[in-house]
């Protein structure tokens, strides 16, 4: 597997993250390089083995269904970029 | 009578399936303390959690679990006792955390079905194919602001049940019955109040066509519709609009869609064009949900009888018929209603009267049901009046349209107004000689055989006694004294 | 009272309790230590007055009778940790300028147990590395040098400046976090001890997230003890974090027993890695051997996946991360670079607010996770992330702590291994199978390099048994008897 321009691209793209043209190049590289070295795995036989969710040995804990939180619009809206009348603001959206 | 689209090349079938979001009913948040009620002021309902701020953590409501096991039983599906809550990666200015927490490899509920009442008393199962819990995203308001959008958070966690049926819909009539019987088992569970305009129940509709016993064609996803009649709508317009692209010799591409309700139509959504991945996995700030066998089975007996079994009975102890039965038992709170006034009563009469006047007047009052003036066991006065032939049904109603008015009951206004049913024999028998005596020359017209006069007959001893002599006796004794 | 700097907390709280001196003087000469080495740029923010009030109300609280575990306790912060009011960065340009309306829970159990804020430490930006260089705020310094030489050295990282303030003397200790040896490294780089609890002991709420299943606080101090006291002051359950586990706080001093006989300490022979210094081996059998005169038995052991531990671990850290730092997109908090499209605005304020290596660690996350590939490299770590765990609690059932390295070199020059993801990733080669499998570790300086700069070695031990880690630690600091000092120091050598 390996991982071209083209892909670099896309996965920047997903995770919405600006990568210019030359530094598409030096990153297929760099990620090419990771990607070699991880997939040493693959040597390793794994099936039946479960993939690990968590390392601790619990399951999932459960809230009592109470409202105890929220309720400071200040709170939340304080470090924001851009707001206006208690809403966030970002560029408009066309859906 | 199955439904099928006329094309330039012959008929076409529509094979659709539903994927519903219902808010479950619950205080808090999925993952947060913050409250869910609708209608507040822009973000005043988000906690640090709802807003990602750094460092935040979920963690689950029990309630939500709980509800979403009811849901579970009541689609009558399978119960996974362990779930995983997984990330769905992808960014959108209503979407905080750049994911949503749902759940994916492993739902909370697995397959189940839902039972369609259709027109005419038939029933036809619709297969679910899962159900799993997730988060609610923010709202974006485009229209504020001529180069913004602004967003509010405060839907954003609040708890979600995707219900996924299996693409077994095959016109908009089934999915209209599909959304409704699936709102009706909801709401008798009370996992989740089915107001669409608030925007509790929304469907994703998936819409493909193909030639009757072909293969599955490519299908589109409209999000987002947010009543039973534009979903409707969407499944049609989506339909030919298929159709003809098919006919046009183009192909359909799977693509997310939006429904436009001026209009009726649905157009590609421009935002989502682009190649999806969300990149789901485990959420590692959850733990596997794992739930204790004790504790469904404490849930199970919280179960209330739901529609279907509540039909089932219907027919089999009142003798309703199907499809008057499929009317009561739609909503639970009018089902309880019928039931209260048919206790120890006729029931079939009952349901005429509830399904009838009762349910008329409240439509036109436009009232809900425990805002009535009339109550149940007030109905149920009524009818059983009638039936212990008190009153005529016809002055029953006039009786009722005073009870609408005054709230009072039935027994006291037909005594106030004296319209109590006169079935005394010797009082209509006076009547009755006293009018055969008055009038001989119908009496000779009767008996030379003009039978019809009879009418004439019952006319002038219902006039003479007021309206209130019981009508079957009035006929049975003119037909006895004129024989003689 | 100018060694003030110099004592350990153990000694300070007896300072302070017995009136040979006061939080406000302890706290003002650390004020005085921060700047004096602030050269080593170990802190992005420092915060005296807030340093200063809380001495004050620390010692009226001891006045009065009520004084906490860490009581007037000047501390480093690393600024990892939502600190209410104080500017939270994570060493990052996106986060630059943000204030929490929160304080993270173990920042607060610290402040609640009486410590005092010296500032917020530099670290590897968003914790994404092991020696500091990737900072928006700049290189910390480690206070050690080589000898004869000024050479700038690494601190180790992620928790870079929290090490060297600690081992510089400017506080008495700090707090870390570790993901794959953040604590651990950077603890043996700086010649202090530096502990990793066991996942789920210390709460997450309120640490800026790196890779969820994996990142854990722990303290920095210079001495076993001292560790021990303030990971009693930072650990407990907390019901917002659903990863917390509800069990009770040790008073983990009274594990400080000094007798470690008859316990069973495992050397995994996987951890015996060609091309490690001959000074690293030697060290570890050093160590070896301390612990066996101190009447411990030693057992070769066996973790047979070892060797895929690293590469297990730059799958699913990766793939936590690109998913945690979604959230740094420019419309809540932050930092913001406008564009013509939503889409536009993440783009550019992403690509503006991160550095290279969270964005090479994001790519890289995004890629494995992504359709395709997702079981081919995620589900595949997973999977033998579950192998890497299960070594463990076989090798548990036949010993009762593991020794190890810490790193496998020690402190390197600032520029080296710069240019090379790989090698840079190899410092974590000790430190990452007991992350992945959620134990608990503890780093104790054991002596000098060749080159005059500190060495560590490394204590593994049972999931929530960091007792016996304490114990067996605090053994071998004793035996150890490290006393040397770095040439960068509060006050000067
Ligand atoms: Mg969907
Ligand atoms: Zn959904």
């Amino acid at each position: 597997m390996s991982v071209d321009k083209k892909t670099v691209a896309k996965i920047a793209k997903l995770a919405r993250i600006r990568v210019d043209e030359a530094q598409q190049e030096a990153l297929s590289g760099e990620l090419n390089q990771i990607l070699g070295w991880v997939e040493q795995l693959s040597e390793l036989d794994t099936s039946g083995v479960e993939p690990m969710t968590s390392v601790v040995e619990m399951t999932q804990p459960l809230r009592e269904d109470v409202v105890n939180d929220g309720g400071y619009v200040d709170r939340v809206t304080k470090n924001a970029p851009e707001s206006a009348h208690g809403f966030y603001a970002v560029p408009k959206v066309v859906e | 009578m199955s439904y099928r689209i006329k094309g330039n090349t012959g008929e076409w079938e529509v094979v659709i399936g539903l994927e519903v979001h219902a808010q479950v009913i619950s205080n808090s948040k999925l993952f947060s303390g913050a409250a869910t009620a609708f209608g507040a002021e822009p973000n005043h309902q988000v906690s640090l959690v709802d807003a990602a701020m750094p460092g935040m953590l979920p963690v689950l409501n029990k309630e939500v679990v709980a509800q979403g096991v009811r849901t579970g039983l009541g689609l009558r599906a399978k119960i996974n006792m362990k779930s995983v809550f997984e990330r769905k990666n992808y960014f959108y200015a209503d979407l905080p955390q750049g994911y949503q927490i749902s759940q994916f490899l492993e739902p909370i509920v697995g397959e189940g079905i839902i039972t369609l009442d259709l027109d005419g008393g038939e029933t036809r199962d619709v297969g679910i194919e899962r159900m799993h819990l997730e988060q609610d995203a923010g709202k974006s308001i485009h229209d504020q602001h001529p180069t913004q959008s602004y967003i509010d958070l405060n839907r954003s966690g609040v708890a979600l049940m995707e219900i996924v049926s299996r693409p077994d819909l095959r016109s908009p009539e089934e999915a209209g019955a599909y959304l409704r019987k699936l709102r009706s088992i909801l709401r008798y569970l009370g996992t989740c109040d089915g107001n669409m305009d608030e925007g509790s129940m929304r469907a994703d509709v998936n819409v493909s066509v193909r030639k009757p016993g072909e293969e599955l064609g490519t299908r589109t996803e409209t999000k987002n519709v947010n009543s039973i009649r534009f979903v409707q709508q969407s499944i049609e317009f989506e339909a030919k609009r298929q159709i003809k692209l098919i006919e046009d010799g183009e192909k359909i591409v799977q693509e997310t869609r939006l429904f436009d309700p001026s209009t009726g139509t649905t157009r590609s959504m421009r935002s989502k064009e682009e190649a999806h991945d969300y990149r789901y996995f485990p959420d590692p700030d959850l733990l596997p949900l794992v739930l204790d066998p004790a504790w469904v089975e404490e849930i199970k007996k919280t179960i209330p009888e739901l529609p279907d079994e509540k039909k089932a009975r219907f027919i089999k102890d009142f003798g309703l018929s199907a499809y008057d039965a499929g009317i009561l038992v739609a909503d639970r709170d009018r089902a309880a209603f019928y039931e209260a006034v048919a206790e120890g009563r006729d029931a079939k009469l009952a349901a005429n009267w509830v399904m009838g006047d009762y349910f008329g007047a409240l439509n036109k009052s436009g009232l809900s049901l425990d805002a009535s003036p009339v109550t149940a066991q007030q109905l149920g006065g009524l009818i059983g009046l009638i039936s212990d032939d008190t009153i005529s049904g016809r002055t029953a109603k006039e009786v009722f349209e005073a009870m609408w008015e005054s709230g009072k009951d039935a027994d006291v206004i037909v005594e106030e107004k004296g319209l109590k049913q006169i079935s005394d024999t010797s009082a209509i028998e006076a009547a009755i000689d006293e009018i055969i005596a008055n009038n001989p020359g119908q009496v000779e017209g009767y008996k030379g055989g003009n039978e019809r006069l009879i009418g004439w007959f019952v006319g002038q001893t219902m006039k003479a006694t007021g309206g209130k002599a019981n009508p079957g006796m009035v006929n049975a004794l003119l037909k006895k004294k004129l024989a003689e | 009272m100018s060694n003030l700097t110099h004592l350990t907390i153990a000694d300070a709280l007896a300072g302070m309790e017995k009136g040979d001196f006061t939080a406000r003087e302890l706290t003002e000469a650390h004020v005085k230590a921060v700047e004096e080495t602030r050269g080593l740029n170990a802190y992005i923010v420092e915060t005296p007055e807030i340093a200063l009030k809380q001495a004050d109300a620390s010692d009226k609280r001891r006045a009065s009778g009520e004084a906490g575990v860490m009581e007037g306790i000047p501390i480093a912060m690393k600024d990892l940790f939502c600190t209410e009011g104080t500017q939270t960065t994570a060493a990052s340009h996106i986060l630059e300028g943000f204030v929490p309306t929160y304080e993270s829970t173990v920042s607060g159990n610290l402040w609640n147990a009486g410590a005092v804020m010296l500032g917020k430490s530099n670290l590897d930006q968003f914790a994404m590395g092991s020696a500091n260089i990737t900072s928006h705020f700049g290189n910390v310094i480690n206070p050690w040098q080589r000898e004869g030489s000024s050479a700038e050295l690494t601190p180790g990282g992620s928790s870079g400046g929290s090490a060297a303030t600690v081992a510089a003397r400017a506080a008495m200790a700090a707090t870390g976090t570790d993901t794959g040896g953040s604590i651990r490294q950077p603890a043996a780089f700086s010649g202090i001890v530096g502990l990793k609890p066991t996942y789920g002991r210390c709460s997450r709420w309120g640490v800026i997230a790196f890779a969820s299943s994996l990142d854990q606080a722990g303290p920095m101090t210079r001495s076993v003890r001292d560790a021990a006291i303030m990971l009693e002051a930072m650990a407990g359950y907390d019901a917002k974090d659903s990863t917390s586990v509800n069990l009770p706080v040790p008073r983990y001093q009274d594990a400080l027993t000094g007798d470690i006989r008859g316990l069973k300490v495992g050397i995994p022979r996987e951890y015996r890695i060609d091309g490690t210094p001959v000074e690293i081996e030697k060290a570890w059998e050093q160590g070896i051997e301390w612990l066996r005169a101190a009447g411990a038995e030693p057992v070769e052991i066996s973790l047979p996946h070892t060797k895929y531990a690293l590469p297990t671990y730059y799958i699913i850290a990766p793939a936590e991360c690109s998913s945690n730092l979604a959230r740094y997109d420019g419309v809540r908090y932050g930092q913001r670079v406008e564009g013509r499209s939503l889409d536009d605005m993440y783009e550019n304020t992403r690509a503006a607010g991160f550095g290279d290596e969270v964005k090479r660690r994001i790519l890289i996350g995004t890629y494995v996770l992504s359709a395709g590939y997702y079981d081919a490299y995620y589900n595949k770590a997973r999977q033998v992330r579950t192998l890497i765990a299960n070594d463990f609690k076989k090798a548990y059932e036949s010993v009762d702590v593991i020794l190890t390295p810490t790193a496998p070199s020690p402190a390197f020059g600032i520029g080296e291994k710069m240019d090379d993801p790989i090698a840079m990733y190899l410092n974590d080669v000790f430190t990452v199978p007991a992350s992945l499998a959620g134990l608990p570790g503890i780093s104790i300086p054991s002596g000098l390099s060749s080159e005059g700069t500190p060495l560590g070695l490394q204590l593994l031990g049972r999931a929530f048994d960091e007792e016996t880690l304490l114990r067996v630690a605090g053994v071998m600091e004793q035996a150890a008897g490290f006393s040397a000092l770095p040439q960068l120091i509060a006050g000067g050598k």
